[in-house]
């Protein structure tokens, strides 16, 4: 079953194309990959998908909704739940409540509730908290509960982020970068964490360039270059084929 | 069992009842006027500060709102409607009980509108008023917000100054008193002194009581968010329009509250009341206190209107919030009682604790 289906997405920036009449389609369950030279526009692919750019044209199916004109709340309460590039985590808050603030479609408590404390709201919240340390403890960082995010070791604050986007309960997540900044090892923790995750059920679509992850634990990886799709097939097919080699080892004179 | 953050609200209700036994004792019930003031305008202060520092949205235009409270309640107790006695509409009003037979200062018959009624259409104006400013305005940060709300001040002072209907530069008088409940009046006769300074902070324990609440909830946690990575917090989920203009609303509202009561309990309001000095004032004052610190900034609030009304600051009053302001941005942009200070203080102490204990 197709979980996203993005059909001929157009972004320009001025005069630059920053994505290109690019379609595809991620299968439910799986792990697809995007894949690109710097300034291939995945980022922006990315920011499309999340709602967070508008696109010039083009479609983007999620399930059963057109997507393509919601906002990122919208878009993220669908089921579709992202991380960034760079960390994007709430400082001045501990690590617990980073992740709470996932939670925070699956619980009510609105204002007026808010400010009487009702009884409902406190039995609501003590649930989003366990929540929260339950996802914490699949994540292996339940010690770091009450440390604040930001002052977090920089794999710690991925794994966070990660988490984060784990509690909103997503049917499909978008990873930007999660190797970024990480060492072999970390790494390597990271392509299993993935593995695990898609094991339970979630869609995992991601943009890296860390080509040994994405080699390892891709179903299907999507190649970009300028903006424009060149490739879109299975990790080994995609290591033989000619022009994605071009575009990575630059052409022979 | 008892919640944590229920301690410092009844350490203030303590410490209400304290000050109250203190000015007994010390024979300066004068003192009472001037603290009961300070009650209404610390309702601005802690509305204020949610907005602020919790959310991270600026405001200079809250005078606007506590006038728009003020005058809105004002007007409706005062403007005669015995003329209009006739009307079908006001003879319904008359009828539910919802109109007041007042004595004018001439000992003429005056029918107004119950000062109840007066203040739920007050809050009622607000929040209208609130949304329709706070929908477009809020789709603005930083500076440009701090611009378009300190136009929005700006239009309610001239509107106030400029209009015959609310008195022009010499505000609205002889405000009748508001009876919340029998025996239960906020007005400013001197007999019942303590009675409203009571009242007055009775309010602002609910209030803080209310937003102590709304900082540990799950909306308390969404503004927070929102203040430290907005886009992040749409991308979880957060309707952060939504949410930043409900916030705006709220401390709106805060601060209409503190204008009707201030106002029923002066008897009066003028135009000052909507200068944008007293936004910036406010500003100042829950930048002093910490930003994202409820406490702080009520404290804060407490001691300088306190003082300014005092008449301490003398004809420097606003000069005194202007160097506040600037000092602040200057040296503590994030406000001199932050709560990193206070748990920063707290380590050390408990740190220090723990040593001693183990030395014993």
């Amino acid at each position: 079953m197709t979980i996203l289906e993005v059909r001929d997405l157009n972004k320009r920036f001025g005069g630059l194309q920053a994505v290109g009449d690019v379609s595809f389609s991620v299968q439910q369950g799986s792990i697809k990959a995007l894949i690109g030279p710097n300034g291939a526009g995945k980022t922006t692919l990315f920011n499309l998908l999340s709602g967070m750019l508008p696109p010039d044209s083009g479609t983007i199916r999620f399930i059963n909704d057109d997507v393509q004109r919601l906002q990122p709340y919208q878009v993220a309460a669908l089921g579709m739940s992202r991380t960034f590039q760079h960390i994007r985590l709430f400082p001045h808050m501990t690590a617990l409540e980073n992740i709470m603030i996932g939670r925070h479609m699956h619980s009510k408590a609105g204002f007026i509730a808010g400010m009487l404390s009702l009884p409902w709201t406190r039995k609501e919240e003590k649930t989003v908290r366990e929540r929260s340390l339950d996802i914490m403890a699949f994540l292996g960082i339940a010690d770091f509960a009450d440390t604040e995010a930001t002052s977090l070791a920089y794999g710690q604050q991925r794994i966070l982020e990660l988490g984060r986007a784990l509690a909103c309960e997503p049917k499909l997540l978008l990873l930007d970068e999660p190797a970024a900044g990480l060492n072999m090892r970390e790494t390597a923790e990271m392509a299993k964490l993935i593995s695990r995750i898609r094991d339970t059920g979630i869609t995992v679509l991601l943009v890296e360039h860390d080509m040994s992850l994405v080699m390892n634990i891709s179903d299907e990886i999507v190649v970009l270059s300028y903006g424009q799709k060149i490739a879109d097939d299975k990790p080994l097919a995609i290591q033989k084929n000619p022009e994605v080699i071009k575009v990575y080892l630059g052409e022979e004179e | 069992m008892v919640r944590s953050r229920y301690i410092p609200v009844a350490l203030f209700a303590f410490s209400i009842i304290a000050v109250q036994l203190l000015t007994a004792l010390t024979d300066r019930a004068q003192f009472l006027t001037q603290l009961t003031m300070t009650g209404y305008y610390s309702l601005v202060i802690i509305g204020l500060c949610m907005l602020i520092g919790y959310a991270g949205q600026i405001s200079l235009g809250h005078a606007g709102f506590f006038a728009i409270g003020g005058y809105a309640s004002a007007f409706l107790t005062t403007y005669n409607l015995a003329p209009h006695k006739e009307k079908p509409v006001i003879s319904i009003f008359a009828k539910t009980g919802l109109l007041l037979n007042v004595q004018d200062l001439y000992g003429g018959d005056t029918l107004v509108f119950n000062p109840w009624l007066a203040c739920i259409a007050a809050v009622a104006v607000t929040v209208l008023i609130a949304y329709v400013i706070g929908g477009p305005v809020l789709k603005l940060k930083g500076h440009y917000l701090a611009m378009a709300t300190l136009g929005f001040g700006t239009i309610v002072y001239k509107v106030v100054l400029g209009t015959s209907f609310f008195g022009a530069a010499d505000g609205l008088s002889d405000i009748p008193g508001f009876r919340l409940l029998p025996g239960l009046e906020v007005s400013g006769k001197t007999s019942i002194r303590i009675q409203n300074y009571y009242i007055s902070w009775g309010m602002v324990l609910l209030g803080m009581l209310l937003l102590t609440n709304l900082i540990n909830s799950r909306v308390g946690r969404a503004l927070r968010s929102i203040h430290s990575a907005e886009d992040a917090a749409n991308a979880m989920g957060i309707n952060t329009g939504r949410y930043k203009l409900n916030i705006f609303v709220l401390s709106a509202v805060f601060a209409a509250l503190g204008g009707v009561f201030l106002t029923h309990y002066n008897g009066g309001i003028g135009p000052s009341e909507a200068s944008i000095m007293k936004s910036v004032r406010y500003v100042a004052i829950v930048a002093i206190g910490g930003m994202a610190n409820l406490w702080g900034a009520l404290s804060m609030g407490i001691i300088l209107n306190f003082l300014s009304l005092r008449g301490y600051f003398g004809s420097y009053d606003d000069a005194v919030f202007g160097v506040i302001l600037i000092l602040i941005m200057l040296f503590a942009p994030e406000g001199l009682l932050r709560r990193e200070v206070f748990r920063g203080a707290k380590k050390w102490l408990s740190g220090r604790g723990k040593a001693e204990g183990q030395k014993a």
